[in-house]
């Protein structure tokens, strides 16, 4: 792999990385939200505390998350601290360190986004493929088109449905949550299975609303690489339907497909943080949910980083990739 | 006479339009002779790629092959030889088979093992994912040869060494290879099984002249080494001349004349056949240049009488409410027009 | 010349009939996913019509309605919720406003986008150069997290529908800016716009009259698609409560069924509604998009 490319890829990573940093540290300064004063305002409206005595508590608080500093020196800091992964305090849950909330939620989306991924990238796609090859049964056509309409439909509101279907009216799976309030989590299968029939619904309206894309999308590639020259030279080769569905068609109509994977990457993610919020599932999409509900700013701030940073590092992966799927990429170089 | 490898009887492809059947290939007859280079040209829209891949029953849904008989010599032995039964169809003098009695199935095997292509546009042929080496071991694969590893090595370089590419090739992707170098890898992959009809459709039209000389050569030599005959279309009256014995000319889904290249060149009997010859380019006669005046007619209507007689200088009033069909006016020279039966 | 044309029926032969109504008509019936899509897209348009000129809207408005979460009856067809709305007030209120944040932001982001893939894509240079950066980045970072920490910035000023339609816009220029600006390098090289710069046509000539006639099919699937997306995102900020608060809209009335657990107490007639105009909505944008996808790429006509 030249050097070049990995260069161009990587730069354009840390270019993604400290855009979305600096954006997230100018924006509140630009529109001169303060996001203590903001969180001590709504705690006075809330709790009904007294005015006196305010502007000290905000001025102790300014020091503290070092508000009262020069802008430059403010900026240097909060740059400091991204890179040693340090998002401040909490506001709301003073003196717990942002950093630690997220801990404690991002695995259970992590788990949640990764199986479904999968899972809805692979099954779509193969089964947009066999749309798309006119030797394929028929019935399967039929099935699958109501998952593409389905498609339309935002994810979470699929969530909200299923919900009210299967755990309201059925009341087959639970309703919310990641494991049953109270219960504690370990290796043992009892926990297992609780974790994933909580886990079920939720990955459920992921699976089914991003299926219809993924089949969708490979459809379409498929129809454009059946069209190709060296498919006709393949089928008067007289080569099995087999190899040309597997080796030659399907072979060069995911490799777009890939890169639309990359691409959809952020909406795979925006998805699943309603969705959790739609289930109360303990990730880090409903964590932002209650943070921008409490105002707890910093919080807003560091998942927000969190994700963009990691939606960045998988489509660097992802890039770096390609190549070993698609030959000809290593060469021509990015286009 | 040598003995015909493929004898094509009356061939008819229409197309599907929601506007009506438009008739590609309208009753063509032709024969290909052992060893032998046929050519078939024509303008586009005459029907002549139709014809070659109507061959390999490769003809995509609105087209359909209406009629006519497609007997190819030893197609039955290739059947057998792979496993597959034979053809439940009738059996002519010398063995041959109608391929239009065959299953998909066994038409499929019958491709490359009887009847190889060598596509147009071999630029984009070859499959850009996948090894040389690959693209040529899975017509073995899937035509039910079993060949360990190192005799499809063997084989390949082989194969590479004869249309004159390096062994090394066979590692390469097909982004890394020349026009020329992609193009003789195509002829490689259609001789591996040793067929004994080859389809060329214009497979030199995105290269220049030079290397078209030096591949056609190529061509020319390992189809005699195979003992096979090709079928060249193409619309390059100058290549035509250099590569074929005999010369089919289309018009509108019909063939026109069948005649050695020599005397077609010389003396034309077609009235189109004569206009096209007169429309070439001379290198000693300087002038303006000739075309044919008027277009070719639309494919959906059913043509009363000759295709050509809107167009034709010479034309009858027989010409233009009976169709005239292709006869052997003189040894070896088929025509088919009024007013060359008439003459002879 | 007069007898070239005497000699061959061909000239009347390929003359396309001029029944130009007729032929959208047949076009439209072997294109049935367009038709049903904006069959679907009609009736809502007709249910905001119908519904604002014969009921009462004010209702939609937070404690206009006395009975807080009433079942469905006959003064309140659809039940009120529990901040004080008529719900079929808001719907025939909210459909209207969540379209029309769509058509803000997707109008917005599809002329911006398609204005500066244009300067970038057929003139090339530095701008090109930045034009592709910020694309391109702006891409990588998810539309949804940008779009929340700018909607969480300037939450406590009020938004109002329209600035939310605005703030969307803000990340829907993107996507349409870089399809149609590789769709437009692509024409750039096409050999009858290269006769026209050579012809000495000059560049916005080109662009006006060579490039963009071609390029009509694919842009109006942009735009479709374009209002799709922001209709989406409008309705997931506003369900994160980064809304219009006051605003009757879709997406805060999901926004609000949520904080309220509707769900988890029955109150079918409050989270059914929205629901059901927001899957119509869609799935009419969605088919919308499939027939004129069809219509850009003939290739996927007639079905596979």
């Amino acid at each position: 792999m030249p050097l070049d490319y990995v260069l161009r890829r990587f730069a354009v990573f840390v270019v993604v990385v400290w855009a979305a940093a600096t954006l997230n540290f100018l924006l509140p300064k630009t529109t001169g939200v303060d996001p203590v004063s903001q969180k001590l305002m709504q705690e006075a409206t809330r709790g009904g505390y007294i005015q006196q005595g305010m502007t000290q508590m905000m001025q102790v608080y300014r020091e503290k998350f070092g508000l009262d500093k020069p802008l430059w020196q403010q900026y240097l800091t909060y740059m400091n601290d991204l890179i040693h992964l340090d998002f401040n305090y909490s506001i709301s849950q003073y003196p717990k360190k942002v950093i630690e909330i997220i801990r404690d939620s991002i695995w259970w989306t992590i788990g949640l986004l990764l199986s479904t991924t999968i899972l809805e990238f692979l099954l779509g796609s193969l089964a947009g493929a066999l749309m798309a090859w006119p030797k394929s049964p028929k019935w399967l056509g039929y099935i699958f088109t109501p998952f593409l309409t389905l498609s339309a439909v935002p994810y979470y509101l699929l969530g909200l449905v299923l919900v009210y279907i299967f755990g309201f009216q059925l009341r087959w799976l639970p309703m919310f949550g990641g494991y049953t309030p109270g219960t504690f989590i370990g290796l043992d299968p009892r926990s297992l299975l609780d974790i994933a029939s909580h886990a079920l619904l939720p990955a459920l309206s992921l699976i089914l609303s991003a299926i219809g894309f993924w089949a969708l999308g490979m459809r379409s590639m498929m129809v454009t690489v059946q069209g190709e020259d060296y498919m006709i030279l393949a089928e008067a080769k007289g080569l099995k339907d087999n190899t040309l569905l597997y080796k030659y068609a399907l072979r060069n109509a995911i490799l777009p497909q890939v890169t639309s994977l990359a691409i959809a990457l952020g909406y795979v993610v925006s998805g699943a943080v309603l969705v959790e919020v739609v289930f109360a599932y303990p990730g880090i999409g409903n964590l932002l949910y209650l943070a921008i509900r409490n105002m707890d700013y910093f919080v807003i701030q560091g998942i927000v980083m969190l994700i963009i940073f990691a939606i960045a590092t998988t489509t660097l992966i992802l890039d770096l990739a390609l190549p070993l799927l698609d030959p000809r990429i290593t060469y021509k170089g990015a286009s | 006479m040598k003995p015909d490898v493929l004898d094509v009887k009356d061939l008819k492809v229409y197309y599907h339009t929601p506007r009506g059947a438009v008739k590609a290939v309208d009753g063509v007859s032709f024969q290909l002779f052992a060893e032998e280079r046929l050519g078939l040209v024509g303008e586009s829209g005459s029907g002549k790629t139709t014809s070659a891949m109507a061959l390999l029953r490769m003809i995509k849904a609105p087209g359909k092959i209406e009629g006519g008989e497609i007997w190819l010599e030893g197609a039955d032995q290739v059947l057998a030889r792979h496993g597959g039964k034979n053809g439940n169809g009738q059996y002519a003098k010398g063995g041959k088979v109608n391929l239009q009695t065959l299953t998909d199935e066994q038409m499929v095997s019958l491709r490359l093992s009887a009847i190889a292509l060598i596509a147009q546009g071999s630029m984009n042929s070859l499959n850009p994912v996948m090894r040389i080496r690959d693209q040529i071991a899975d017509g073995y694969q899937d035509h039910g040869y079993k060949l360990t590893k190192q005799e499809l090595k063997e084989r390949t370089a082989d194969l590479l060494n004869r249309v004159g590419l390096r062994p090394s090739v066979a590692d390469m992707y097909p982004h890394e290879l020349s026009g020329g170098m992609k193009l003789r890898v195509c002829i490689a992959i259609a001789i591996s099984l040793s067929p004994k009809v080859i389809l060329a459709d214009e497979p030199t039209s995105a290269l220049d002249v030079v290397v078209q000389r030096q591949v056609m050569e190529t061509l020319r030599r390992v189809q005699e080494e195979l003992g096979a005959s090709v079928l060249l279309v193409g619309h390059d009256m100058g290549l035509m001349a250099q590569a074929v014995d005999r010369l089919g000319v289309m018009y509108a889904g019909k063939m026109a004349e069948v005649s050695p290249v020599h005397d077609i060149f010389t003396k034309p009997l077609h009235p189109y056949a004569q206009l096209l010859i007169a429309s070439l380019p001379s290198l000693d006669v300087k002038g303006e240049f000739k075309g044919i005046p008027g277009l070719p007619p639309s494919l959906l209507e059913d043509i009363p009488g000759c295709p050509f007689a809107p167009r034709c200088p010479y034309k009858m009033e027989r010409c233009e409410v009976e169709k005239p069909i292709l006869k052997e006016v003189a040894p070896n020279r088929h025509v088919a027009c009024f007013l060359v039966e008439g003459a002879k | 010349m007069a007898d070239v044309v005497a000699l061959s029926g061909t000239a009347t032969d390929y003359a396309v009939k001029k029944d130009t109504w007729g032929n959208v008509r047949r076009y439209l019936r072997r294109n049935p996913s367009l038709l049903v899509g904006m069959f679907l897209l009609f009736c809502l348009l007709a249910f905001w019509l119908v519904g604002s000129a014969v009921y009462d809207t004010s209702r939609a408005a937070a404690l206009s309605v006395p009975d807080t979460v009433h079942p469905p009856s006959a003064e309140y067809p659809l039940g009120t919720d529990r901040i004080g709305r008529d719900i079929m007030a808001v719907m025939i209120q909210g459909t209207m406003l969540t379209l029309r944040i769509g058509l803000i932001a997707g109008i917005l982001g599809v002329s911006v986008g398609t204005i500066v893939a244009f300067l970038g894509g057929y003139y090339r240079g530095w701008f090109d150069t930045l034009l592709k950066g910020i694309v391109d980045v702006g891409l990588t970072i998810p539309g949804m997290l940008i779009l929340i920490i700018i909607a969480v910035n300037i939450k406590d000023q009020g938004l109002t529908v329209d600035q939310m339609g605005l703030v969307v816009a803000i990340y829907s220029w993107l996507w349409p800016a870089r399809t149609i600006r590789s769709q437009v390098l692509t024409m750039r090289e096409r050999t009858w716009v290269e006769v026209a710069r050579l012809s000495g046509v000059s560049g916005p000539e080109i662009i006006f009259k060579e490039i963009l006639p071609n390029l009509m099919p694919y842009m109006l699937a942009s735009l479709v698609g374009s209002v799709s997306s922001a209709i989406l995102a409008s309705i997931g900020l506003e369900t994160l409560g980064l809304g219009p608060m006051a605003a009757p809209t879709l997406g805060m009335t999901i926004y609000w069924v949520i904080f309220y657990s509707a769900m988890l107490r029955g109150y079918y007639w409050w989270w059914m509604p929205p629901i059901a105009i927001i899957v119509v909505l869609f799935v009419g944008l969605f088919m919308v998009s499939m027939g004129l996808d069809e219509l850009a790429n003939p290739r996927l006509r007639r079905g596979v």
